[in-house]
This record gives structure tokens, C-alpha cells and sequence, in this order.
């Protein structure tokens, strides 16, 4: 007979409880990019000298970046449909091709955006623009990154047809820094 | 063949996730995507704002209902997401005075103002001292 830990067994929220863990980071991440956003925001009201600054950001990286993005959520939508399905293998197929979206989104931002931007001499502490800029664009790339090593990390038990309940819950939270990037996007690449 | 023939998952994990057009909702979003991208071209603020951030809300919904499924998690689930929100706006209703105004009650800002005064006159620097205050 096996036994598993009771704080995995236990559904008396209504859900399984990795999903309900899930949406509890997500509701804390939205107290985190809520704050910078939202300071962003009155700063970005307050000073026209913003404006002028954000001109500089190239809104055709912003936008291939948003759609590798999105385009990943779709990979990561349709694994935890394979997981629903059983289907291990194709969940894991799908959480490499998740995974490697955020490998490129992370890599068209560190090898080309950033680099270029610092050597126009647009550096982090070069005004209050580019302080919000790197920094809520380098929080979001954290979570990337994050997330990329966690489908690593899942993907090859879910070849296994081992733990797939979690492609579903890596995919909640790829979304959500989806959703993330959704507005960040036009607030620091559009609204110039 | 079901999740539960041959698939060990968390006890308890039920699925009952209805999986709509994925990719149907993803070209939406692509399209969105474009559309966002090309409301400057307009050159009218009022249609960049609307093409930009409301365009934004839309794909943000599309995404937490399609792809995060939130409509179909326990009702608690949008709530708690909900007051998060919530808290960012109080943040914001809070905070904003402060950064936003130039001068209050028994308070002001000199740098702010002096900035001010020197777009106003055709200063250089619009701006820029009120960010280094």
C-alpha cells in the first residue's frame, strides 16, 4: 500500500491542491507587477520627459516578443490538453516547445534588445524611465526563466506519463506571465 | 483511454477542463497583437490609448478565460484574483496624489515646479529635475 502526504491529497478548496497553490502565487505575483505597473503608471502621467524616453524602445522586438509569447501559451494550452488526454509524451513534446519560447523570448532580450539599448547609452540608471524599464522587464525575464527551468524540470516525467497534473499547473502559471508581458508591452513599448 | 488508466497524477486531480479552439483563440490574439502594434500609425492619441491598453484588457481576458480557464475554477478563484486587483488600485488611488500633484496641503515640490516652469518658458530639461528630486 502507498501513502502519499496528505497536503497532496486534500481537496476540501474545491480543487486539486498544486492548482490552488498555483493561483495563490499568481494572486501574490499580481500584488508584485501591480505595484511597479501602477507606479509606472503615475510616473509615466506625471512626466512627458517619459514619453521621449520610451521612443527609444524598439516596439518591433516588443512585438516579435509578444508573439513568441504568445504563441508559447498556445504550445503550453495544448500540453495540459494532452495531459488531460494522458497523452505524456505529446504533453512533453508540447512543455519543449513552451519551454523554448521562452528561450527565445529571453534570448532576443539579453542578446539583442538589451545590449543594443546599453550601448545607445540607455543603461538603468540612465533616468527614471529606464530605472521602471529594466526593472519590470528584468522581474518578467526572471520569471521566464523560471519558468523555463520548472517545464525542464517537469516535461521528462511527463514523457513518463509521471505527475502530468503539473503540466497543467506550469501552464497556469506560463500564462499568467503571459498575461504579464500582455501589459507591459504597451506601456513600455507603445505608449511613446 | 482517460488520464486515470495509466497516468499517476495527484490524488484527487480531477480532470474536468473543457478544451475549447486553442489555436482559433491564439490567431485571435495574434490579430489583437497586430492591431495594438499599428494604432500608432493613426497618429491620434486617443485611438493608441484604446488600441494599446484596451486591446490589452481584451487579450489579458482571452487568456486568463481560455488558456487559465478561470471561469470554470471554483468561483473563490476570481475573487481572490479580483481583490489582488482591488489592492492595486487602492495602491494606486493612495500613492497617486503624492506622485502625481506638484503641491498639497503644507507640502509642494521645487523641483517639479521649477521643471515645470522651464518647459513652460522653452527650458531644456522638461522633466528631467523633477526625476532626480
Amino acid at each position: 500500500m502507498s501513502a502519499s502526504p496528505i497536503a497532496t491529497t486534500r481537496t476540501a478548496a474545491g480543487m486539486p491542491t498544486g492548482r490552488l497553490a498555483v493561483w495563490w502565487v499568481i494572486a501574490s505575483e499580481i500584488v508584485i507587477f501591480g505595484g511597479l505597473l501602477g507606479s509606472y503608471i503615475m510616473f509615466r502621467l506625471s512626466h512627458d520627459a517619459f514619453a521621449a524616453q520610451a521612443a527609444h524602445t524598439n516596439t518591433w522586438i516588443g512585438a516579435v516578443n509578444t508573439l513568441v509569447l504568445l504563441t508559447s501559451s498556445l504550445f503550453a494550452v495544448l500540453g495540459h490538453k494532452a495531459a488531460d488526454a494522458g497523452d505524456g509524451p505529446k504533453a512533453a513534446r508540447l512543455l519543449y516547445l513552451t519551454a523554448g519560447g521562452g528561450l527565445l523570448f529571453a534570448s532576443i532580450k539579453f542578446l539583442y534588445e538589451w545590449p543594443h539599448e546599453i550601448h545607445e547609452g540607455f543603461t538603468i540608471s540612465s533616468g527614471t524611465f529606464w530605472s521602471f524599464y529594466y526593472t519590470a522587464a528584468g522581474i518578467h525575464a526572471a520569471h521566464v526563466i523560471a519558468g523555463v527551468v520548472i517545464m525542464l524540470i517537469i516535461a521528462p516525467r511527463a514523457k513518463r506519463n509521471l505527475d502530468l497534473h503539473r503540466v497543467e499547473l506550469i501552464g497556469l502559471y506560463w500564462h499568467f506571465v503571459d498575461v504579464v508581458w500582455i501589459f507591459l508591452f504597451p506601456l513600455l513599448y507603445i505608449a511613446k | 483511454m482517460s488520464l486515470h488508466d495509466h497516468a499517476p497524477v495527484e490524488p484527487g486531480y480531477e480532470v474536468h477542463t473543457h478544451h475549447g479552439d486553442y489555436v482559433r483563440i491564439w490567431a485571435i490574439l495574434v490579430v489583437l497583437l497586430v492591431v495594438s502594434v499599428a494604432g500608432p500609425f493613426f497618429g491620434h492619441p486617443l485611438v493608441t490609448l484604446v488600441t494599446a491598453f484596451g486591446i490589452a484588457v481584451v487579450k489579458a481576458y482571452l487568456v486568463a478565460k481560455n488558456f487559465m480557464h478561470i471561469n470554470v475554477a471554483p468561483r473563490y478563484v476570481a475573487y481572490l484574483v479580483g481583490t489582488c486587483l482591488m489592492f492595486m488600485l487602492l495602491f494606486f488611488a493612495g500613492a497617486a496624489p503624492d506622485v502625481m500633484k506638484s503641491d498639497g496641503t503644507n507640502w509642494n515640490k521645487p523641483a517639479w515646479v521649477a521643471a515645470h516652469e522651464a518647459a513652460v518658458h522653452g527650458g531644456a530639461g522638461h522633466g528631467e529635475a523633477a526625476h532626480h528630486e
